[in-house]
């Protein structure tokens, strides 16, 4: 009944839906499994993707050949750029999404990708021979064979929801759990362990208040993440709400607290601390006596509305007391109640940096079940597992992105070199090289990469190169035009910076803080008419350079440092026990972890700056 | 920040090559591409960078118009040295204070500390070395650098490890505020006012230059090695201090308790000064209100030591008082040395001779065993060498971070945005971390997660 694949992706989320996606357009021929069809690329959580960090990887994931940034602009109802008024490096990308249309264009681009099969039931089983899987048993009993498998089994494997003191197994609301595949795992020689997250409860919009809401609107020129041109921004946006909680929601929620799962002990596993449930808000933050509540559309036609901010595992009706008392919710409808959920996660010190099990070849782990959380955390991880199984199937190099290469490779290298213990969210201050893994930027920095592997389009490269070459005649004119005094100090006055008292290069002019490249194209007629001739991305990326150029300069040649460790490969079968002047658990862990190279050595927790001394000897460098 | 662990091989580095201590000359050695003419700029004679390999000159090492010392300088022009680099060893007069003015004034002029085996790191990656040498690098690595961190930990009870603490907090307090207005800039959070940044950033700063300023002064050269003695009441706590010092410094009596407050000295043996502390002898149910005091007293001294000298009553302790006495200074990392006294009152002591160093220190004898031991000590542990280079790498860091901080200051000043900001404050974190250890990410991170209300 079924032909052999080469690579089977065992769940269709975000992550699911990415190694698919990448697998498939790599030539692999690719079964897609899921338990529900209707349910492939669900926005389970909030409708939205970006913001700070997320935003720059669904830009990378997009500068790759990777499908999430176009659904999202298709499905795009408000678009902002975060963090405006910081430099360029924190600009953070975030849409709000038709939840229905992101599924949608979702199934649409998987369904018109050449080489992916679907088949709905739950895997039970990995087939493995030889410590190499080969297959997948399904609940119905098909065995389907397969050269690579990627797990991507989300919140689903043995999930348990919460709601109050009501608990009952599921992977979303309404949705069924998945068993078999830990139990298994675990008899294999896995490490699993339990981790936790929620969501708040959906209200219907036309029993809200929005008289008594601040509101919140879409950047006036609203921008998008996929560099291709086969999407545009959004029009017409839709606007969200900001209300606030008081001491009268708070004082209802904490009646509810005895029969809390939380806190009577009934989860047992890690929630992310920096997503907490409105209840662990007031109870931490007591002095606090309002927390902010974001309305948020769930699309463009629907009534269904998502509280952000408001997530909870507190009794039905506790929830539904509490939120009548916010200002604006008077009248509110639920149309569910929030829920926490518990799942199965395997930490991720287990795998190799291509996502790759050390335990069973040619399997794969991407998404939630490794400890992480959020949609753009786990696309990005079902990109690099379904290009890499996609390499492995077909015998071609492993491909690993550098922790100065983007977030995708910081996520990575975190998860496996240091392991998780709450679920993982990317920060921006977890890249050391920050300003270089820009939104701006993440075509220059990857699309190169993703057309060697064959999954970014010529079209993407061709016009990489050409916004390359564009940005550097931008800059090679501010850094051979002068400016006088009589022609530029006027609005230097005007934007409170000093005056020059000769002749200045327009490139030093910019360098201020003050300035905006846009501010001398309106002072310059002769520049600015130049300057017409170039696209946005173009000046933009100019203008970056160009203001930065000291500190970028600078991070570059830490980069380089860095890199040297990188650059000082650990043959597959060094022997870590031989090195006796290491520590007996650094040798363990070592051993355990096996890193590829030097630097990854380097960033595994425990492994001090003398161990990697000691190895550097080893190696002979 | 452990990603910016040092590996540079190509920085030019520096460090005592001979044992410290007083001797009649200490080798300074100092390697890498800028060796030459990073040493000429500090020594006044010949040029250095215009003299051929293998040839020794006379001259001043300067600071200014301020000579420092006169040494001989020994040079070995790259491939030609022990580690293949260019070097030049300065030998120089031996005192440790001169010796650690010259490595201070090596590191203000750019080069940096050596760590551990690095010398040797480098010969062997220069192909100096052979391979079969490889595993014994290794293992002085590993071995050094171990017993570096213990003593800079021993060093740190002695000194300033409340101080460096409380900056690590405050540290990880604004690296944390800029943090959180770049990643958590959505969330319904006051941010911290610049102007309160840069009081924070100039209180830091203030205690930086303190410690550094307190370094000027060899601190713990000067200071000697934190040396406690322990003992019950009556045990002859104080007459063997006495007899130590050749001073009548502490009131000594034949009433238990009479010490009730600590009281210091400092001694010399082979030019190594102990810093000594007599203390209340430890009872626990003692009524006096001023011996309490003086007995709390006594467990602060003894966190901070760095060697114990245990007095015990030789004609009345047991094996088995004495192992449960020793018992309480499990959870101090000082290295303890009992002593038996008053053997002059018996020629029976309970406890085998063999186990303990046994003397009187009413008469003097025995004396000069408990000194040797002290040496010994002292000598098997490295404590003063490392002394010098753990102090001296303190300094250093203490200096980077100063100087990123000082970055950051005039980064707010320009009006920079955070992210910018925060490169320059990673740099000053990294640098305190090698005195506190690591501050990482995750440190941030949990210090914005416990102190403000984050997550939609």
């Amino acid at each position: 009944m079924f032909n052999k694949y080469d690579v089977i992706v065992v769940g269709a989320g975000h992550a699911g839906c990415e190694a698919a996606a990448a697998a498939a357009n790599l030539g692999s021929r690719v079964l897609l499994i899921t338990m529900d069809m209707n349910k492939i690329a669900q926005m389970s959580c909030n409708p939205a993707m970006g913001g700070v960090a997320k935003g720059q990887i669904v830009r990378e994931i997009d500068a790759l050949g990777g499908y999430s940034g176009i659904v999202s602009d298709r499905s795009t109802i408000q678009f902002r750029m975060l963090n405006m008024s910081k430099g360029p490096a924190m600009w953070s990308p975030r849409a709000q999404n038709d939840r229905m249309l992101f599924a949608q264009y979702w199934r649409e681009m998987l369904e018109q990708t050449p080489n992916v099969d679907f088949w709905q039931d739950m895997v039970s089983e990995i087939i493995v021979d030889n410590g190499k899987t080969c297959g997948v048993v399904t609940g119905m009993g098909q065995r389907i064979m397969a050269e690579s498998i990627v797990l991507t089994n989300g919140t689903f494997l043995n999930g348990i929801i919460h709601i109050g003191t009501k608990q009952f197994g599921g992977g979303r609301i309404g949705e069924k759990a998945a068993s078999g595949i830990t139990e298994q795992l675990i008899n294999l020689g896995f490490e699993t362990g339990r981790m936790k997250t929620g969501t708040p409860p959906r209200v219907d919009g036309r029993s809200l208040d929005y008289t008594k809401m601040e509101r919140q609107d879409g950047d006036e020129i609203p921008s998008k993440f996929s560099y291709s041109p086969e999407t545009v921004p959004v029009k017409n946006q839709r606007p969200c709400w900001i209300t606030y909680t008081n001491e009268n929601v708070h004082d209802v929620l904490r009646t509810g607290f005895d029969e809390s799962p939380m806190y009577a002990g009934r989860i047992q596993g890690l929630g992310p601390r920096y997503c907490p449930s409105i209840e662990d808000k007031i109870n931490r933050f007591a002095e606090r006596n309002r927390h902010q509540i974001f309305v948020e559309p769930e699309g463009w036609d629907t009534v269904e509305i998502y509280v952000n901010g408001f997530s909870t595992s507190l009794p039905d009706h506790v929830q539904f007391e509490a939120i009548r008392l916010i200002p604006g919710f008077e009248q509110a409808k639920l149309f569910r109640p929030g829920y926490a959920i518990e799942y199965d996660y395997f930490p991720p010190t287990q795998l190799k940096l291509t996502l790759e099990t050390h335990l069973i070849e040619n399997l794969f782990f991407a998404g939630q079940i490794n400890g992480t959380t959020g949609y753009e955390e786990a696309a990005c991880q079902g990109l690099i597992a379904g290009i890499n199984a996609h390499q492995k199937v077909k015998e071609q190099d492993p491909f690993v992105l550098k922790r100065s290469d983007a977030y995708i490779g910081v996520l990575i290298d975190d998860l496996v070199n240091k392991g998780t213990d709450e679920p993982y969210r990317m920060f921006t201050s977890r890249a050391e090289y920050r300003i270089l893994l820009r939104q701006d930027n993440a075509d220059i920095r990857l699309t190169e990469k993703g057309y060697n592997l064959g999954l970014a389009s010529e079209n993407r490269l061709r016009a990489v190169e050409k916004k390359i070459s564009d940005t550097d005649n931008i800059i090679k004119y501010f850094k051979k035009t002068s400016v006088t005094p009589e022609e530029i100090n006027p609005l230097l006055l005007e934007l409170g910076t000093t005056t020059i008292p000769q002749n200045y290069k327009l490139d030093a002019i910019l360098s201020r803080p003050q300035v905006e490249l846009k501010d001398i194209t309106n002072a310059l007629p002769e520049t600015n008419a130049l300057l017409c001739n170039f696209d946005n991305e173009a000046l933009l990326q100019a203008e970056v350079l160009l203001k930065y150029e000291g500190y970028l300069e600078k991070e570059k040649q830490v980069v380089e440092k860095m890199n040297r460790l990188e650059d000082v490969r650990i043959k597959d079968d060094f022997d870590f026990f031989a090195v006796q002047s290491i520590s007996k658990e650094a040798r363990e862990k070592l051993n355990k972890q096996r890193p590829k190279t030097l630097g990854q050595a380097s960033r595994i927790s425990g492994i001090s700056p003398a161990d990697v001394s000691v190895l550097m000897v080893h190696l002979g460098r | 920040m452990s990603y910016y662990i040092n590996q540079d091989l190509n920085d030019t580095i520096c460090a005592l090559a001979t044992a410290g201590g007083v001797g009649a000359i200490g080798v300074i050695r100092v390697s890498g591409a800028e060796a030459i003419t990073l040493v000429e700029a500090i020594f006044k004679g010949k040029r250095l960078t215009q003299q051929s390999t293998h040839t020794v000159h006379f001259g001043k090492i300067v600071d200014g118009d301020k000579v420092i010392d006169e040494v001989l300088a020994t040079l070995f022009i790259n491939p030609k040295s022990y580690t293949g680099e260019n070097t030049i060893e300065l030998s120089c007069h031996g005192s440790p204070y001169i010796q650690q003015q010259i490595l201070q004034l090596l590191v203000s002029k750019g080069c940096r500390l050596a760590k551990p085996g690095e010398f040797t790191l480098r010969a062997f990656l220069n192909k100096k070395l052979d391979l079969s040498q490889a595993e014994a690098v290794a293992d002085l690595i590993a071995s050094n650098s171990e017993e570096s961190h213990r003593t800079a930990m021993m060093q740190m009870r002695g000194g300033f490890s409340y101080q460096i603490a409380d900056m690590r907090e405050r540290l990880i307090n604004f690296a944390s505020l800029i943090e959180l207005e770049l990643d958590f800039a959505e969330e319904d959070l006051e941010f911290a006012k610049r102007d309160d940044l840069i009081t924070l950033v100039s209180n830091i700063q203030h205690l930086i230059q303190e410690l550094l300023h307190s370094f000027k002064y060899g601190n713990a050269i000067k200071n000697g090695i934190p040396t406690v003695i322990a003992g019950k009441p009556n045990a002859g706590k104080s007459t063997l201090l006495n007899a130590l010092v050749n001073e009548e410094r502490a009131i000594v009596s034949d009433i238990a308790g009479t010490t009730r407050d600590t009281i210091e000295e400092a001694f010399v043996i082979d030019g190594i000064t102990f810093r000594l502390t007599d203390t209340a002898g430890i009872r626990s149910n003692s009524q006096d209100k001023i011996e309490v005091i003086g007995i709390e007293r006594t467990f602060d001294k003894l966190q901070k030591a760095s060697i114990i000298i245990y007095v015990y009553d030789a004609a009345t302790t047991t094996t088995e008082e004495l192992s449960n006495e020793l018992a309480q200074f499990d959870a101090i990392h000082a290295i303890v040395i009992p002593v038996a006294n008053k053997i002059d009152l018996t020629t029976t002591p309970l406890i085998p001779n063999a186990q303990t160093i046994s003397l009187s220190a009413k008469d003097k004898t025995g004396i000069e065993v408990l000194k040797q031991r002290l040496i010994e000590t002292v000598r098997k542990d490295q404590v003063k060498n490392d002394v010098i280079i753990t102090n001296l790498r303190h300094y250093e860091a203490l200096q980077h971070a100063n100087e990123f901080l000082q970055l950051v200051l005039n980064g707010i000043d320009m009006q920079i945005t955070g992210e910018l900001l925060a490169f320059d404050i990673r740099k000053a974190l990294f640098h305190l971390g090698e005195i506190t250890g690591d501050v990482t990410t995750d440190d941030l991170l949990a210090n914005i997660f416990s102190k403000f209300c984050i997550g939609k």
